[in-house]
């Protein structure tokens, strides 16, 4: 949308200057060509946020406005199960992978120590593995060399699905938080050594301090992508533990109903406000943590 | 800068103890088992017997095994293709945007990326589908057109769009896209600018000043693009179960099946691992090229 007001604002200030040669962004082809992939990315999510409004049951033709499917989909037990399943699972892998990740992220930038290029290598390996790979690898483990009891209490019944969940998420973590501990001086860690502090006080109270933005906008990497995974999930859990993503698959693979249009946007409105509270954090570089080429 | 670790022994041991147990008890152990049983047999209904053998190997030479192969190779690389082509002007268009809205359409292009993979495949059956919004609004286009050509065009039939090589493609660029623009726009966002300039002042054209300065320059970041949307184009696993039809199968649903239906683990590592070997090969391919780049700038 900006694509199209930001230039007419410009040429309201200046209405004869031709755009400059590389001002891009004022040329019509690439105006049209940004709004064409604009309405590419957009018009299937939206189409499905109104339409979970619609009063149809086939959700073809507008039918009148109508919250019955939230009603539905918020008294459908077996998805308030599956949505409170990924809430936890995403919350405890999130606290798990923050904290290994900040750990992980520590060692790599602080130390000197054999083997700390195949450590660095070996975290990069969980973000380029095929998800596929990794799914069967974890169900071959939790099938063979780590059974997991099917009776224990909530939340330890999850406990395969966050085991999983935080093996691919820390090492993104790692690398966010790597990124942010690059700025920090260390001069202000050895100032604080020279007053006194022990290694392990000057760690809590010199360096945590600085990385925190980087640990939250990493938390919020974490949670998003345990969220959003389905294919690990398929493969680690059992048939009796059911997360959010799995659930809408089984419905999905039935039909399309109104119902998963509402639950769907339930978890879309969730994952906007998040990716809000992570640009608040760590400005647009939170955007890209773990996913641009600086992860490289 | 950095500080030998036995300086700190105790520290170090602390901080690197459970990113390390983590890594290789929870993540290298598994993918090990799941090699070892890519040379393993089948014995009885559960049991796994590591022999050694190559016969998984083999077997993933046999009809239809290497044309699924092909076929999930040849999608992945249209997929990121058609990545590229689309998204080349968008990230073009973003790195030379004011700063503002510089902000505003990174934001517009993570957004549908951050938005869950299932939901987003969703939302794409729910248009493409036979009853979807595009053949609703096709449909409605012919009618008009039918009413004016007084019923010359004869009956109705909607587009297939669902449950075929189509979808699988089209759903592909759809999730993948914003994997190629970051990366992109990331490379030529670092690109020195006066270089741009001094071409177009020495009157070379756009579309000569982009194949002549940009891409040559862009190159390793352009590669890191494609890699970056090839590897899990060609591992994907849910938009061709959703979107594709009978033959439209990559190996990622091959691999499921014979975990979860075909019950023929051994065979599935094997083929698993196919997969991990292919995106090392594309991984190290992609260095390689990279150290040739670094080697011509320095």
């Amino acid at each position: 949308m900006t694509a199209t007001t930001a230039p007419v604002k410009l040429k309201k200030i200046a209405p004869k200057t031709p755009p400059g040669p590389l001002e891009y962004l004022r040329r019509w082809p690439l105006q049209l060509w940004l709004v064409l992939v604009g309405l590419f990315l957009y018009i299937p999510l939206i189409t499905l946020m109104i339409f979970s409004f619609n009063d149809s049951k086939r959700n073809i033709v507008w039918q009148g406005f109508t919250l019955k499917y939230y009603d539905k989909a918020l008294h459908n037990d077996s998805l308030i199960t599956a949505f409170g399943n990924s809430m936890t699972i995403a919350l405890c892998s999130t606290i798990i992978s923050v904290i290994i990740g900040a750990m992980a992220a520590i060692v790599l930038w602080r130390f000197r120590f054999v083997g700390k290029t195949a450590f660095n290598a070996g975290l990069a390996i969980p973000i380029v593995v095929p998800e596929i790979c990794m799914g069967v690898g974890m169900l071959v483990f939790f099938a063979k060399v780590l059974p997991w009891p099917h009776d224990l209490p909530w939340p330890l019944d999850l406990g395969n699905i966050i085991i999983a969940h935080v093996s691919f998420s820390f090492p993104f973590v790692a690398v966010v938080v790597r990124a942010r501990l690059g700025s920090f001086n260390r001069e202000l860690e050895e100032a604080a050594k020279d007053l006194g502090a022990s290694e392990f006080r000057a760690l809590m109270d010199v360096v945590i301090p600085h990385i925190q933005p980087s640990l939250i906008a990493g938390g919020l990497l974490a949670f998003t992508l345990s969220l959003d995974d389905f294919v690990i999930t398929f493969f680690t859990a059992g048939p009796d533990t059911v997360t959010f993503p799995v659930k809408v698959y089984s419905m999905v693979r039935f039909s399309v109903t109104p119902e998963v249009n509402a639950a769907s946007t339930i978890l879309i409105v969730v994952t906007v406000l998040l990716t809000f509270l992570a640009l608040k954090f760590q400005g647009s570089s939170a955007l890209t943590a773990g996913h641009g080429a600086d992860d490289k | 800068m950095e500080q030998s670790w036995r300086q700190a022994k105790s520290i170090f041991l602390t901080m690197i103890s459970a990113p390390l147990f983590w890594l290789v008890f929870f993540f290298f152990l598994p993918l090990g088992i799941v090699w070892l049983y890519s040379f393993g047999e089948n014995r009885g209904l559960i049991d796994i017997a590591f022999t050694g053998t190559w016969a998984n190997y083999a077997h993933a030479l046999d009809d239809p095994y290497p044309g699924i192969f092909w076929k999930s190779a040849w999608i992945a690389a249209l997929t990121t293709f058609l990545c590229l082509v689309v998204g080349f002007p968008v990230a073009l268009a973003i790195t030379f945007a004011p700063e503002k809205a510089k902000s505003w359409l990174l934001l517009a292009v993570m957004l549908p990326f951050w938005t869950n993979l299932l939901i987003r495949t969703y939302a794409l059956i729910a248009v493409l589908r036979t009853e979807g919004y595009v053949n609703m609004t096709y449909h409605w286009l012919f009618d008009m057109t039918n009413k004016v050509l007084g019923g010359s065009l004869g009956d109705f039939t909607p587009l297939a769009l669902l449950h075929n090589n189509f979808a699988v493609v089209f759903g592909l660029v759809f999730v993948n896209l914003p994997f190629m623009i970051l990366p992109l726009y990331s490379t030529l966002d670092r690109m020195d600018r006066s270089l741009l300039e001094a071409s177009l002042d020495l009157g070379a054209g756009h579309i000569g000043t982009l194949f002549n300065v940009v891409v040559p320059l862009a190159g390793a970041g352009i590669m890191s693009g494609i890699l970056i949307t090839f590897i899990p184009a060609l591992g994907s696993y849910l938009t061709p179960d959703l979107l594709g039809g009978p033959d439209s199968q990559m190996i990622a649903n091959v691999i499921e099946s014979q975990f979860k239906r075909a019950n023929n683990w051994p065979f599935g590592a094997a083929l698993s691992f196919i997969l991990v070997y292919l995106t090392f090969i594309g991984i190290a391919l992609q260095g390689i090229i990279e150290r040739k780049d670094k080697g011509r700038a320095a």
